[in-house]
C-alpha cells in the first residue's frame, strides 16, 4: 500500500500527481471466496479490514450492488458518541469510541475523527432525569459525560437559545467531550484501501440476487456477474437486509423507513459541537467544508426508496432555527434520504442466524455510522470464530424469541 | 479607473429611475429593474469574489441561479444575507452588498497564498494527510474550517416573518419562459385551475433577453401581453419571484416565493418569504437550461463568462460584458451575441469556435457582414490578467482537437463570453424519479420516461429553438389540463411565428488542449465554486474514485452552492474521457432537491417561539398562572408543577403541598390525563386484549386499573378505567401518552379486528377534572356535591373506592370517580371543560374551613412514590414487565391479551430481572438521585456492574425521611439486604432494600 503522508504528497506533487496509485483494486469475482461480505458499506469493509487483519482471513470479497459507501455510510450526519441506556450498548458504542480513536492512523487515510464534543439537550423534567440515569450508568462503565446547566450550554455553545420564554426551554445538557464527528465517506474509503492492500477483493456494481444453501448451510451467492461460491456469508446491508434474508428464507424483525438529512451553504465557523435534542427534535454540526449538517426523525412510513415527504424536512428547520434563532437566514443547500433499518428494541443484530455459514449484522436504525469500526470489529470476530464476540453476544436474533431485549427507545416518556 | 458599460439605450431596466447602492462599502448607482450583478457590471466592478479553495479572483459568471463565483453578503447585522447570488438579487435603494471569504480585502487576499501551494493540495489532499500527531487533527480542523466556508452567518436573530401555503392545482407550470407560458395558455384557457411560478421578477424568461420579433411585436412584448391575458383568467395563479425547489411524492411540489427581498426590508406584517406547498393533479416542467462553461486553461478570471449572459446583460440590462469582448464556443448559440454587440456598438475581438466547419447559423451568416474575425477550429489556450482579464491567448487546434498547433495569438479583450453548449434543467425531473437520457447532438441529459403525472416542455426537454418551445409548451399544457379533465370548448392558439433555428451541433472538448497538459500548467477549472480541475478529476479517476459519486465525493465537484448546475456535465465527461467510456455509462449523479437554496425560516414557517408546538392548557390554567404557579412541559402540556408562596423554595412548596393531602385536603388539576370513550358490544372485549387484566365482569358502575402492554410483553401505559354502562367505558391514560394510546387502540381495531365492534373517542379535552385528596376529601365534595350519596352516613358501601357516580358538584353536573393515586381518600370529578375553573374555584372556597391545598405534579410524584405506586416513563422504560413490577395478581391467567405471550419468554420470567422495589437510606436526610445506580458491593473505581438504578428519589415530608424506588436485579427476593449507590463524588450511599409502599402499604387511608 502506497503510503500517505505529508512527504508522499510532496513527492507526488513533484511529478503532477500522476504516480498515485489506485486506493482499492477493482477486481472480478473469484469463482470462491472464504468469506464473502454483502454490503460494501463502512460496517461491511470494516469487518472485511479486520478480518484480514485480526483473523487473517484474506480470501475476503465485498460485494457491493452500487459504489461503496453509497448507502447510509455516505448519507448520515456522522455524528460519533457512546452515551447509551444500557450497559450491552454503552460496551458496544465504547469498542467503537476506542477504535475511532487512532482510526486515521491505522488505516493510513484521514478519517478526520473530530472530537468536538456532541451536547444532547434537556427540555423537560423528565429528560433530567432521563440524563441522570444515562449518566449514572456511563460513569459505571468509565464513560466520561457532563452535565451543564442552561447557561454551561450557552458557554460552550454560544450560538444555542437557552431563553426560558423558549416554547420548550434548555434545561440542561449532557456532554461527551470525546464525542464528535468523521468524514463519512472517508471511513469507507479507508477501510476499503486497507482491506484491500491486505487482498480483500472490493466488488462493485454486483448485486447478490440469491443464496444456495444446502442442508442447511451456505454454500455460495448468486449475483450478477455470475454465481460464488463461499464457505461462509455476511450481510451488511443496512435499509436491504430483510430483502437479503428472505432470499436466505429468514424473517428479520426489521422495518426499514426513509430517514433524511439535509446540509446548509457553507458559513465560516459558527458552531464547534455537535449538539443534539430530542424535545426539539434536531441534531446540528458544522461540516469541515462550513456546511450544517441537520439531521431529526424518519419518515415514518415504510419504503426502500431513498427520499422523503418535505414536511420532515419542514420540521427539522423549525427545531433548527428555534435552538438557532441566527441559522433563520441560512439555507438548506442539498437534502436526501436513506433507508434506514430499524428493529423494534432499537438496538442492532450482529448476529448468527439458522442457516450455518450465514451471518448479519443490521438493524442499525439511525446510528449506525458511530459503531463503523466497532461493528466491524465484532462481526469480523463473530464471522472467524463462529461465535459471537462478548460484546456482540447481546445483540442476538435470538434475543427477539427469549426476550432479552436491549431497548434504546427513549420512548416511553412521560409523566402523569 | 472606472467605466461606464451601459449601452445607451435598450433593456428592460428603467433609466429614469436611478438606484443607489453600495459594494464593500463603495458607492454605486444603477436603475431600476437591474440586479446586483447587472449594476455591477455596469459600473465596471468585474472582481466580486474569491473562490472557496485558493481564493481566484472571480467575477460575474452567469445571469441566474446556475451563478457559481458571485456569492456576496447583502445586508448587515441580523438581517445579513451570506452566500447570495448576485444574479438574482434586484436592486434596491440603498442596498448593501459585500464581498466575502477574502482578507484582509477583496483586492489583496491573503488566502490566495493557496494558491501557490496550489500544486500540493490535489483533490483529496486532506484525506492523505493530516494524520501525524495523532491528537493534532483538532489543531489542522480549525485552521481548516477558518479557511473553508464563504460568508458568515448572520449575528442575531432573523428579525423577519415567514409565512406557508398550502395550495392544490390541476396543472401547476414550472417555469415562466416562452415554454412556460404558452403551457399556461394552454391550461388557463381550459378553466382548470393553474399556477404559473417563475423565479425571476419578470415573467418571459429568455424573451426578455431576445432582440428578434415575434409577430411584429418584441418577444418581450409578447411576454407581457401572455402575462395580462394569463392574469385575466379567473383561475390561473402567478407565481413571480417563486421558485420551484423540491418535486416530492404524488406530485407534491415546494415553492420558495420571495415576497419582499426586493426591498429593503419587508412592509410591516408581510412576510419576508413564503413557502408553498402545492399538490398538483399535473405538473409541467418549463424550467429552461444552463448554459455550459468551456474547460480551458485559466478560465475563471473575472471577466470570463457565459455567452448567454453576456446576451442577457445586454440585452435585458443593457450592460456590456467588456469593452471588447472576445467568443469562445463550441455551438451555435453564441453567434447571437456577436450580432447583438455589434448591434450595440460593443467591439468583439473575435469569435473563437473549437468547430472546424463554418456554423450554418443565421447568425454565423452576418460575421463577415459585421466584420467580426470568426477563427474556426481554433481554442482559447490561456488567459492573462490578475484582478481582470486582459488578454486571450489563441491557439489552432488539431485535427483531434486534442492538442493546439501553430503560433500563439495574443488577443487583447476584457471579457470572455464562452459557450460550452446547454444543459437542460431537468433537475425537478430527475427529483420526481424521471429516467435520464443522454442526447449525443446536444450532450447533455434530456426528460426520459417520467414516473409521476409531468412533462417537459422547451429547453428543459432539449429543445432550444423558440418556435419549439412555444409549440412544445403549449402541447404540454393542453395535454396536462386534458389530463386533469380539462378541455377548451374553443381553442386558441396565440403562439407567435418564431424563426426555427436549428441549434449547430457541439464539438465537445474537454478540456480544452493548452501549450502545457493538463494539470501541469495553468488550471482548467470545471467546478469554479469548489475550485476543482480537470486535473483533479483525472486525478479522482486515477486513484480509483471512479464511481461518477466517488469522482463527486473525492473532488466536491458540483457540491458548492450551485449544485454543479453548469459543472456537472463537463465533470462528467472528463471522467469519461478518463476510463474511456461513453458520458451514459457513467452515468449522472443524483439531483437532489433542493433547486436552488432555501432560506430555513421560510422551512420552518411560524413554527417557531411560542408556535413551534402546540401548548395545550387546561380550562385552569389562567388560575394557575395567576397563582404563581411553577411549571412544567409534560407533552404538549403545561401543568403545574408546584405553586411556590413568596420566597418558598420548590422544597418547601411540595412539602407543603403533601402535606396538606395527606394531614387534610388538597386539590390537583388533572385535566390532562389522557381520557378515551370507549363504546360498542365489544368494547369489554376489546379491553380484555388491551389490558393483562380481566373486564368483561366489572360492574358498571365500577373502575378498575389497568396496565397495558406492547407485544414484546413491555409496559406500554397505565390508568383507570370506568365502566360508565354496558357497552360504554371511559378509559384514563397518562397524560403524556394519551395519544399513543389512542394511536394504539386505532390500530389493532382498524388493523387487527375490524370486526370488534367498539369505537373510541378521544374526549380528553371534553372535560375537567380536579382530583380532590386527603382525609377531609369526602367532607369537602359532601359541602358541594347533590344527588351523589357520598356514603357519608351508610360508610363505604354507597360509594366505595374505585366506582363512579354521576350527579352535580358545585352546581355543575359531574361524573365522579373515587379513585387515589395517593393513597388517601380521593376523588376525581369531571365535569364538562367550560365549568373547570368554575369546579376549580368553588372547591377552594368550599375547602377553605380545611385549609384546602392546590398542589401540583411534584407533590403528585412524592405522594405516589411514598405510596409504591409506579409512573408510566420513570419505573417503566420499555424493558419492564408487568411482572417486574410486582403486579401479578393483574395479569389474567383466563384469557389472551396483547403481549402476553411475550411474557413467557425465557427471558422474562428470569428470577434475576430487574425488579421493582423500595430502597431506604442508612442516613434518612441522604436522597439519592434518580438514575444513580446500584451496586452489589462496596464499590470501587469503573467499571462496575450495576444491579439496577434508582427510578424515583424523594424526600417523604409525611415519614420525614427519604425513599427512593428502584428497579433492581431478582429485588423481590432481597428484601432486607444492604445495596449501595455510587455517587458522583465517588463516594456511595448505603441502603437496605424494602418492600416499595413507604406508607399505609394495607391502604387503610384511601378506603377510609
Amino acid at each position: 500500500m502506497q503510503k500517505y503522508s505529508i512527504f508522499s504528497l510532496i513527492r507526488n506533487a513533484i511529478d503532477y500527481h500522476t504516480g498515485w496509485e489506485r486506493a482499492w483494486r477493482s477486481p472480478q469475482p473469484q469463482p470462491e471466496y472464504d468469506v464473502v461480505i454483502v454490503g460494501g458499506g463502512g460496517h461491511g469493509l470494516a469487518a472485511a479490514y479486520y478480518l484480514a487483519k485480526e483473523h487473517g482471513i484474506t480470501r475476503v470479497a465485498v460485494l457491493e450492488r452500487g459504489w461503496i459507501g453509497g448507502g447510509n455510510t455516505g448519507r448520515n450526519t456522522t455524528i460519533i458518541r457512546a452515551n447509551y441506556l444500557q450497559d450491552e450498548s454503552t460496551a458496544l458504542y465504547g469498542h467503537a469510541l476506542k477504535l475511532w480513536d487512532g482510526l486515521s492512523q491505522e488505516l493510513n487515510y484521514n478519517v478526520m475523527y473530530s472530537r468536538r464534543g456532541v451536547l444532547t439537550l434537556a427540555h423537560t423534567e423528565h429528560e433530567l432525569k432521563e440524563f441522570s440515569r444515562r449518566h449514572h450508568a456511563n460513569r459505571l462503565n468509565g464513560v466520561a459525560l457532563e452535565f451543564l446547566t442552561p447557561a454551561q450550554c450557552q458557554a460552550f455553545c454560544p450560538i444555542l437559545n437557552i431563553s426560558p420564554a423558549s416554547r420548550y426551554p434548555v434545561l440542561g445538557g449532557s456532554l461527551q467531550r470525546e464525542a464528535g464527528t468523521a468524514r463519512h465517506d472517508a471511513v469507507a474509503w479507508g477501510y476499503a484501501r486497507a482491506a484491500d492492500a491486505r487482498g480483500v477483493d472490493i466488488v462493485q456494481n454486483c448485486e447478490v440476487t440469491g443464496f444456495r444453501i444446502a442442508n442447511g448451510r451456505i454454500e455460495g451467492v448468486e449475483t450478477s456477474l455470475g454465481y460464488i461460491r463461499a464457505r461462509k456469508v455476511a450481510c451488511v446491508a443496512a435499509g436491504h437486509s430483510s430483502v437479503l434474508a428472505a432470499m436466505a428464507g429468514l424473517r428479520l424483525p426489521i422495518e426499514s423507513h426513509p430517514l433524511q438529512a439535509l446540509v446548509s451553504e457553507p458559513v465560516k465557523p459558527v458552531l464547534h459541537t455537535v449538539t443534539m435534542s430530542n424535545a426539539v427534535h434536531v441534531y446540528v454540526s458544522q461540516s469541515d467544508k462550513g456546511e450544517l449538517v441537520v439531521g431529526a426523525g424518519i419518515d415514518a412510513f415504510n419504503s426502500y426508496a431513498q427520499r422523503g415527504a418535505l414536511r420532515i424536512i419542514e420540521e427539522q428547520a423549525a427545531a433548527l432555527v428555534e435552538l438557532y434563532p441566527i441559522f433563520s437566514r441560512l439555507r438548506m443547500m442539498r437534502s436526501w434520504a436513506g433507508i434506514v433499518d430499524i428493529c423494534p428494541d432499537a438496538s442492532p443484530l450482529i448476529t448468527k442466524t439458522p442457516v450455518g455459514g450465514l451471518y448479519f449484522n443490521c438493524g442499525w436504525g439511525t446510528g449506525g455510522f458511530k459503531a463503523t469500526p466497532g461493528s466491524g470489529h465484532v462481526f469480523a470476530h463473530t464471522i472467524a470464530e463462529d461465535e459471537p464476540h462478548p460484546i456482540a453476544a447481546p445483540f442476538r436474533l435470538d434475543r427477539f424469541a427469549s426476550g432479552a431485549l436491549i431497548d434504546e427507545n427513549l420512548a416511553a416518556a412521560v409523566a402523569h | 479607473m472606472t467605466r461606464s458599460f451601459r449601452t445607451g439605450e435598450g433593456g428592460r431596466i428603467d433609466r429614469s429611475k436611478p438606484i443607489g447602492f453600495t459594494f464593500d462599502g463603495k458607492t454605486y448607482a444603477g436603475f431600476a429593474g437591474d440586479t446586483l450583478a447587472s449594476a455591477l457590471l455596469a459600473n465596471g466592478v468585474r472582481l466580486v469574489a474569491r473562490s472557496f479553495k485558493y481564493h481566484r479572483p472571480r467575477g460575474i459568471f452567469s445571469a441566474g441561479a446556475e451563478e457559481p463565483n458571485a456569492l456576496v453578503r447583502v445586508g448587515d447585522g441580523a438581517r445579513a444575507l451570506p452566500n447570495t447570488r448576485a444574479t438574482q438579487v434586484e436592486l434596491y435603494e440603498g442596498l448593501a452588498a459585500y464581498s466575502q471569504n477574502n482578507w484582509p480585502s477583496l483586492r489583496f487576499d491573503a488566502g490566495a497564498a493557496a494558491n501557490l501551494f496550489s500544486r500540493l493540495l490535489p483533490a483529496g489532499f486532506y484525506y492523505k494527510t493530516f494524520m501525524r500527531p495523532k491528537r493534532m487533527w483538532q489543531w489542522y480542523e480549525r485552521r481548516i474550517r477558518r479557511a473553508a466556508g464563504m460568508g458568515r452567518a448572520p449575528d442575531a436573530p432573523d428579525p423577519d416573518l415567514y409565512d406557508k401555503r398550502h395550495a392544490h392545482c390541476d396543472v401547476l407550470i414550472v417555469g415562466g419562459g416562452p415554454a412556460g407560458l404558452s403551457a399556461a395558455l394552454a391550461a388557463g384557457q381550459t378553466g382548470a385551475r393553474v399556477i404559473l411560478a417563475d423565479e425571476q421578477s419578470e415573467f418571459g424568461g429568455t424573451l426578455l433577453g431576445e432582440t428578434g420579433k415575434l409577430g411584429g411585436a418584441s418577444a418581450a412584448d409578447w411576454a407581457a401581453d401572455a402575462v395580462a391575458e394569463l392574469s385575466a383568467m379567473p383561475e390561473v395563479r402567478l407565481l413571480p419571484r417563486a421558485t420551484v425547489f423540491g418535486y416530492y411524492d404524488h406530485n407534491h411540489l415546494g415553492i420558495a416565493e420571495r415576497v419582499a427581498d426586493h426591498l429593503p426590508a419587508p412592509t410591516a406584517g408581510t412576510p419576508r418569504q413564503r413557502l408553498w406547498k402545492v399538490r398538483a393533479k399535473q405538473v409541467v416542467l418549463a424550467a429552461g437550461s444552463h448554459e455550459r462553461p468551456l474547460v480551458f486553461a485559466d478560465n475563471d478570471r473575472p471577466g470570463i463568462m457565459l455567452a448567454g449572459a453576456a446576451r442577457s446583460y445586454l440585452n435585458r440590462y443593457g450592460v456590456r460584458a467588456g469593452s471588447r469582448v472576445l467568443i469562445f464556443t463550441n455551438n451555435d448559440s453564441a453567434y447571437p451575441l456577436a450580432v447583438d454587440l455589434a448591434a450595440a456598438g460593443g467591439d468583439v475581438a473575435a469569435v473563437v469556435d473549437l468547430r472546424p466547419a463554418a456554423s450554418q447559423h443565421p447568425a454565423a451568416w452576418r460575421m463577415d457582414e459585421l466584420k467580426i474575425e470568426v477563427l474556426r477550429g481554433y481554442a482559447v489556450a490561456g488567459t492573462k490578467g490578475r484582478l481582470r482579464l486582459k488578454s486571450a491567448t489563441v491557439m489552432a487546434l488539431n485535427a483531434d482537437g486534442n492538442e493546439v498547433a501553430g503560433g500563439a495569438r495574443e488577443i487583447a479583450c476584457d471579457a470572455i463570453a464562452m459557450s460550452g453548449g446547454w444543459s437542460p434543467a431537468v433537475h425537478l425531473f430527475s427529483q420526481s424519479r424521471g429516467a435520464l437520457e443522454y442526447d449525443e447532438v446536444l450532450a447533455a441529459f434530456v426528460p426520459g420516461r417520467a414516473v409521476q403525472a409531468t412533462r417537459s416542455a422547451g429547453a428543459c426537454n432539449g429543445s432550444f429553438d423558440l418556435h419549439r418551445c412555444f409549440l412544445e409548451g403549449f402541447d404540454a399544457g393542453k395535454a396536462a389540463a386534458a389530463d386533469a379533465g380539462f378541455t377548451a370548448e374553443d381553442e386558441q392558439r396565440p403562439l407567435p411565428a418564431a424563426t426555427q433555428a436549428k441549434p449547430g451541433p457541439v464539438r465537445m472538448i474537454n478540456p480544452v488542449p493548452s501549450i502545457r497538459p493538463v494539470g501541469q500548467g495553468p488550471k482548467h477549472f470545471v467546478d469554479f465554486q469548489n475550485d476543482v480541475t480537470a486535473a483533479d478529476i483525472g486525478l479522482a479517476a486515477r486513484e480509483g474514485y471512479a464511481s461518477v459519486e466517488h469522482t463527486k465525493r473525492y473532488t466536491t465537484t458540483g457540491m458548492g452552492t450551485d449544485q454543479g448546475k453548469t459543472s456537472s456535465l463537463n465533470a462528467l465527461g472528463l471522467l469519461a474521457d478518463q476510463l474511456a467510456l461513453a458520458i451514459p455509462d457513467v452515468g449522472a449523479t443524483t439531483f437532489r432537491p433542493p433547486y436552488t437554496p432555501v432560506t430555513f425560516g421560510a422551512l420552518a414557517g411560524r413554527d417557531i417561539g411560542e408556535l413551534y408546538a402546540p401548548l395545550r392548557r387546561t380550562p385552569m390554567q389562567r388560575w394557575h398562572e395567576d397563582a404563581g404557579a411553577a411549571f412544567e412541559d409534560v407533552g404538549q402540556w403545561k401543568r403545574p408543577f408546584y405553586y411556590p408562596r413568596r420566597s418558598e423554595t420548590k422544597e418547601q412548596a411540595v412539602r407543603r403541598e403533601v402535606l396538606a393531602v395527606r394531614n387534610s385536603v388538597g386539590i390537583l388539576d388533572a385535566s390532562t390525563l389522557g381520557k378515551i370513550d370507549i363504546k360498542g358490544p365489544d368494547a369489554a372485549a376489546l379491553l380484555d386484549w388491551i389490558y393483562t387484566n380481566d373486564w368483561a365482569r366489572l360492574g358498571v358502575g365500577r373502575c378498575r386499573y389497568g396496565v397495558m402492554c406492547r407485544e414484546d410483553g413491555m409496559v406500554l401505559d397505565d390508568g383507570v378505567t370506568a365502566r360508565l354502562g354496558e357497552e360504554h367505558f371511559l378509559m384514563h391514560t397518562t397524560s403524556g401518552n394519551a395519544e399513543r394510546v389512542s394511536a394504539w387502540l386505532e390500530e389493532w381495531l382498524q388493523t387487527e379486528w375490524p370486526a370488534m365492534r367498539a369505537r373510541c373517542t378521544v374526549v380528553t379535552e371534553h372535560y375537567a377534572t380536579v382530583a380532590v385528596a386527603g382525609p377531609n376529601a369526602r367532607r369537602l365534595l359532601a359541602a358541594l356535591a347533590a344527588g351523589i350519596d357520598l356514603g357519608i352516613d351508610m360508610g363505604n358501601a354507597a360509594f366505595p373506592h374505585m366506582s363512579v357516580r354521576e350527579g352535580v358538584v358545585a352546581g355543575i353536573p359531574a361524573r365522579v370517580f373515587r379513585v387515589s393515586y395517593t393513597g388517601e381518600l380521593s376523588y376525581e370529578i369531571n365535569v364538562k371543560a367550560r365549568h373547570g375553573l368554575t369546579l376549580w374555584r368553588a372547591l377552594l372556597t368550599a375547602g377553605e374551613r380545611f385549609g384546602v391545598m392546590p398542589f401540583g405534579t411534584e407533590a403528585m410524584h412524592v405522594l405516589r412514590a411514598e405510596k409504591g405506586y409506579i409512573m408510566v416513563g420513570q419505573e417503566t422504560d420499555g424493558t419492564v414487565t408487568p411482572l417486574d413490577l410486582g403486579m401479578e395478581r393483574a395479569i389474567s391467567t383466563r384469557k389472551d391479551f396483547l403481549g402476553k405471550r411475550s411474557l413467557s419468554r425465557a427471558d422474562m420470567t428470569k428470577p434475576d430481572r430487574k425488579q421493582l422495589v423500595g430502597l431506604l437510606t442508612e442516613d434518612p436526610d441522604d436522597v439519592l438521585p434518580e438514575g444513580a445506580h446500584i451496586v452489589a458491593e462496596q464499590p470501587g473505581k469503573p467499571p462496575l456492574q450495576a444491579q439496577g438504578h434508582v427510578t424515583s428519589s424523594y424526600y417523604s415530608p409525611t415519614l420525614g425521611r427519604s425513599i427512593a424506588l428502584a428497579l433492581l436485579r431478582g429485588g423481590r427476593g432481597q428484601l432486607g439486604r444492604q445495596v449501595f449507590v455510587p455517587r458522583e463524588d465517588c463516594g456511595s450511599s448505603a441502603a437496605t432494600v424494602v418492600d416499595p409502599a413507604f406508607y399505609d402499604p394495607k391502604g387503610v387511608r384511601l378506603h377510609g
